[in-house]
This record gives structure tokens, sequence and C-alpha cells, in this order.
């Protein structure tokens, strides 16, 4: 499948894709009215070392523990590989939280469910938008298996 | 090739998901005696909440039985294994033969003897739907509620009804709440918001009932209208056990949850694992484990050779708002971050992260959780950075390429 992949060495720390994210997931046409003065809550995180940074995001592991170990079915892998989360069936309890080896999955804003990284298949663009926008290519969007 | 499963839970559905991507012919038939399309059992907590309804409480779709081809035998009641002619005898006396059987019969509640108890006629257990629903007529305004048990269960019960009645007390034997998940630092941050909703005895036991009344040990009195007993399970090991099976606490199997019987298999509550964290055999009575232990099931059921080999005790949990994430052992050498509302203590030993409690402070406690699972040699990663916060940035640069630039990733077995 298509996944994210990212190259550490390309990435300045720039934190676009967190924004990019928000952006696409706010269900607003107006990136001011979306992210102006607001704390956003990105499903995509940059890590930043002294020199080292680098964008997590959800790997859609080919064996995901976090769908294996959700309490309430709210988290599924589709025949195309994208772990996807219903957030109608999500209860909040985070034991996806608790198990994803990558830290990529956490509470939404509300705090009331989880959210995670659907490549923007779940919003209006369609395609991951911290990709189109990364400055540097440094998380490119590819087939590799 | 006819599979068997005696459950209709987390072990049973991901063992029958296991065998269906291997074996798309083989007969499946799937006998449980509640009678209810496959469940979250944790949700029932969060339907008296009004978090869920009984339609998103389904653990897999409304065709899930049809279309991977499942017979379902639900509101039927194995009573015997008979290993020798490879057959499962129903209560109603219908025999069902096998080739391979699985076992993923959960646990029931404990009932420990409380003098008294038989006076109680608006007693319950929360373990099931049916035990929900039951509770759910007798929640209104005016009732008191009386939970036995500050464990995870009877605290997820009193969460799901505190603000339908009018008071709810909670009583347990041990000092604090959540005594098996939480040291005291952690219960008390968790207590002191419950406190809001409940009033609670500790140290302290029920000496005996009167029909509305308890007498505790201390010598308080707690009045109430309706009592939930919720002081821990035991695990369903009869069928194998009187079959001949080996059976400690819970059912043994061997790291492809084979039973010692022939063809029988067993996952989920009712088993025992090994605690990678603390180097011993426990009944892990807890979900994903549950879900491991069915899906290396069902694959070995169908000719596989998968192994589950790391298991580990790993829970959870919050109650309005809250979040209480743990796992692993408690032995070793710690490391401390408190404040009024958060609490993190890690545990470590033999250069391994062992254990940790996480109250209030989630985030990405997968990284943490993945360390104790996969047991990870601290030298590999910055454990002082770690310790702080969990990142990816802690592991060497060879460990992101492959994870986060390399193929198809992982989560489960990342070995
Ligand atoms: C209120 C509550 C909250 C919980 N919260 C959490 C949580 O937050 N996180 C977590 O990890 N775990 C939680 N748990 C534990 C979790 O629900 C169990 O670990 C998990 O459901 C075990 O799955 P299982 O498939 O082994 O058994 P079960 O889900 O119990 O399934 C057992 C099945 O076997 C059937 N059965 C048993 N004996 C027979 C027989 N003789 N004949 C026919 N059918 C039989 C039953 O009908 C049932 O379908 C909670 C449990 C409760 C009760």
């Amino acid at each position: 499948m298509k996944r994210i992949y990212v190259n550490e060495k390309w990435c300045l720390g720039c934190h676009l894709c967190e924004y990019e994210c928000a952006f696409a997931n706010s269900g607003l046409t107006d990136m001011v009215k979306a992210l102006k003065g607001k704390v956003i809550h990105p499903k995509i995180r940059v890590e930043d070392g002294e020199e080292v940074h680098f964008a997590v995001n959800c790997r859609h592991c080919s064996d995901p523990i976090c769908v294996h170990s959700c309490i309430a079915g709210a988290l599924s892998q589709g025949a195309d590989g994208v772990v996807g989360i219903d957030t109608d069936k999500c209860v909040g309890c985070l034991t996806c939280v608790l198990v994803c080896p990558y830290g990529a999955i956490m509470p939404a804003a509300d705090g009331h469910v989880a959210q995670k990284c659907m490549l923007c298949i779940d919003n209006v663009c369609g395609e991951p938008n911290c990709v189109k926008y990364c400055l540097n290519n440094a998380i490119v969007y590819e087939e590799r298996d | 090739m006819k599979y068997v499963i005696i459950g209709n839970g987390t072990a049973a559905i991901a063992a029958a998901e296991s065998i269906r991507a291997r074996d798309g012919r083989g007969e499946i038939v799937m006998i449980a005696d509640e009678p209810y399309h496959t469940y979250g059992r944790p949700l029932i907590s969060y339907y008296l909440l009004g978090k869920t309804d009984a339609e998103r409480m389904k653990y897999r779709a409304d065709d899930f039985y049809s279309e991977n081809g499942i017979e379902t035998l639900f509101g039927k009641r194995a009573v015997k294994l008979d290993p020798e002619k490879k057959e499962i005898v129903l209560a109603d006396g219908e025999r069902i033969g096998y080739d391979r059987l699985l076992l993923a019969t959960g646990s029931r509640p404990f009932d420990p003897p409380m003098e008294g108890i038989e006076r109680v006629s608006h007693r319950f257990h929360f373990m099931t739907f049916a035990d929900a629903l039951a509770l759910e007529k007798e929640l209104s305004p005016e009732k008191r509620v009386l939970i036995v048990g500050a464990g995870l269960i009877g605290l997820k019960c009193l969460e799901g009804i505190a603000d339908r009645v009018a008071s709810v007390s909670v009583i347990d034997m041990a000092d604090r709440i959540l005594p098996s998940v939480l040291d005291a630092y952690g219960a008390g941050i968790v207590q002191r918001e419950l406190e809001k909703r409940a009033t609670f005895y500790l140290k302290d036991s029920v000496a005996t009932f009167e029909k509305d009344r308890a007498y505790l040990k201390s010598g308080k009195q707690v009045a109430f209208d309706v009592l939930v007993v919720a002081v821990g399970v035991r695990p369903n090991v009869e069928l194998l056990k009187e079959a001949g099976g080996a059976v400690s606490r819970g059912i043994l199997t061997d790291d492809g949850q084979r039973t010692t019987l022939q063809d029988v298999y067993a996952a989920g509550d009712c088993t025992e694992s090994y605690d990678v964290t603390a180097g011993s055999n426990k009944i892990l009575a807890l979900l994903p484990n549950a879900q491991f232990q069915g899906a290396c099931a069902g694959t070995n059921m169908a000719g596989g050779d998968a192994h589950f080999t790391n298991a580990v005790p790993m829970n959870a949990i919050g109650f309005f708002g809250s979040h209480i994430l743990t796992a692993g052992s408690y032995v070793g050498e710690t490391y401390e971050e408190k404040s009024e509302r958060t609490y993190k203590k890690l545990f470590y030993a033999d250069g391994k992260l062992k254990g940790f409690i996480l109250v209030n402070m989630p985030e990405r406690a997968g990284i943490y959780t993945s360390l104790l699972r996969n047991a990870v040699p601290l030298t590999e990663v910055d454990f002082e950075a770690l310790k702080r916060e969990p990142g990816l940035m802690a592991f060497s640069a060879s460990y992101r390429a492959e994870k986060l630039a390399g193929a198809a990733a992982s989560g489960a077995r990342e070995e």
C-alpha cells in the first residue's frame, strides 16, 4: 500500500506538517480561521532534537496492534491497508494510545475519543496534506512494499 | 476440517478471523451461552454511562458471521468436552463433533462467601451485557448503590451509574482503590477525583448483610437499595479440567495456545499467560491479551505456526475524563514525576523497562509499552531522555530508519 515515509535527513523541523494536518482535519477552508490563535491537535507530530528532526504519524502497520487491542471494535484495517477509527464507536479508553509503539495515536481535541492519521481519506484533501506541503520532501507518500 | 469455538468474545472472534485468513473452506461453529451478537465486554459501563448503545457496542459488523461463513449456536451452553470422541456436549444434550476445538470461555465473577448475602434481593454482578441491562432497570435518582470491590470492574461500574442514582458507596479490603494497577500515590489522585461521586470504605469489608444494609467489620453501616458484587473474576476452566486437561489457576497452554489435550486450544481470560515482565505465569484477564492469544490459536488451528511469547499486563482505564495507563510489573528501580493531578512512575530492572504507571499523562505511552513487551535492552536507547518523555528520538537512527522509512511496519510483533 501507499504509506507516508519519513526521511529525517531532510526534515527542517519547521512543523508546517502539523499545521497542514490540523488544517486538513479542521473541516474549514480558511486557514486563518482554522488555525490562528488556536491550540492545534495534529495527527502528525514533529520530534525535535539538537540536530535531528523528524515527523511521526500512523504507520498503518501490516499487523496493527492498535486494531488488535481496541476494546470497542472501533479501530479496523480496511482491505486497502488503511487503519481507520470509527469515532462513533470509540469510547475514548485510550488502549490504542497505550499500545502504539510509535506514539502515533492520541486523544482528540475534545478528549472523548482517540484520533489518528487516516492519510487524509477522511477529509476533503483525499491525499496526505502533510506530504503535499512538506517544504523539503522530508515526508513522502509512496508505494514501497 | 471442522473448527468449533466455545465463546463469542474477543478471543473467539480473533481466532475465527485467523482461521478464516488461512482456511476459507473449513467449517467454523461458534457456541456461546450469551445470546448476543459479539460485543465489547468492557463497554457495558459505557452503555450505562450513555456513551455507547447496543448497536455501537457490537465488536464486529452485523454481517460478521455470515461474511466469514460461521455457524452460530448462541444461547447454548457447553457442559462437557469428550476428548476421546472429539465432541462437545451442549446442555440440551446435543453433541457437536470437532477436528479442532478452541476454548475461549472467558471468566466469571468471583462470589466470595459473604454472610447474609442471600438476604439481599437486589444484587448484581457486572460482567455481561445482561448484567448491565438488569442493573439498569434498578437505576433511578433515589437509589443508593453499594459496590463491593474497588478494582477495575467495580469502579467502571461506579462511573457508569454515578449520575443515574442518589449515591454510590464502594467498599474494598485493600488500603487503596485499583490495588492491582496503582500504588498509593496514583490511587490517591484517582480516589480524590472519584470521591466527588462516591463514598469509599477501604481496608474494610462486610461482616454481614441485612436485606438493605451492610454491617462492616469496622463497625460502620452502609444502607443501600442495590448491591453490586465486583470482587474479581475466575477463569472458566471446567470443560477442560473435567476432560483431564492441565489446569493451574487458568488453563495451561504452550506458546501456540495448545492445551495438553490433543487438538484442543485455549485463549483469553480462561488461560494463564507467561508475563515476560514478571517472569511467571499469570491470569491476564485483559482484552488485548485475549485478542493476541485468540489470533495465535486460530492461526495454529488452521495449520499455521504462530507463537505468542510477549504477554504483559497492560491496561488503559479512565474515569470521568481522567486516564490511567499501566503496564508490566512494578519491580526494580523507579523514576517518578508527581504533581497534584498527574503521576508518572517507571520501573526498571536488569537493564529493561519492567513496568509503568501513568496517571493523566497518556501521551505516547505505547512507546514505553513496546519497550517492555519487546524487552528492549535499555542500552540501545537513550533511557534518560525516555524517562522524561516517550519519543522516538531516544531510539537509534537505524531503528527510526527501519520503522519510519522502512517498508511495511508491524506494530504487534516487532521483534
Ligand atoms: C466491566 C468490565 C470492564 C472491562 N474493561 C476492560 C478494559 O478496559 N480493558 C481491558 O483490556 N479489559 C477489560 N475487561 C476485561 C475484558 O472484557 C476481558 O479480558 C475480555 O473480554 C476477555 O475476552 P475472552 O474472549 O477471553 O472472554 P469473554 O469476552 O468473557 O467471552 C467468553 C465467552 O464464552 C462464553 N462461554 C463461557 N463458557 C461457556 C460455556 N460453557 N458454553 C457456552 N459458552 C460459554 C460466553 O458466553 C462468552 O461469549 C473488562 C471486563 C469487564 C467485565
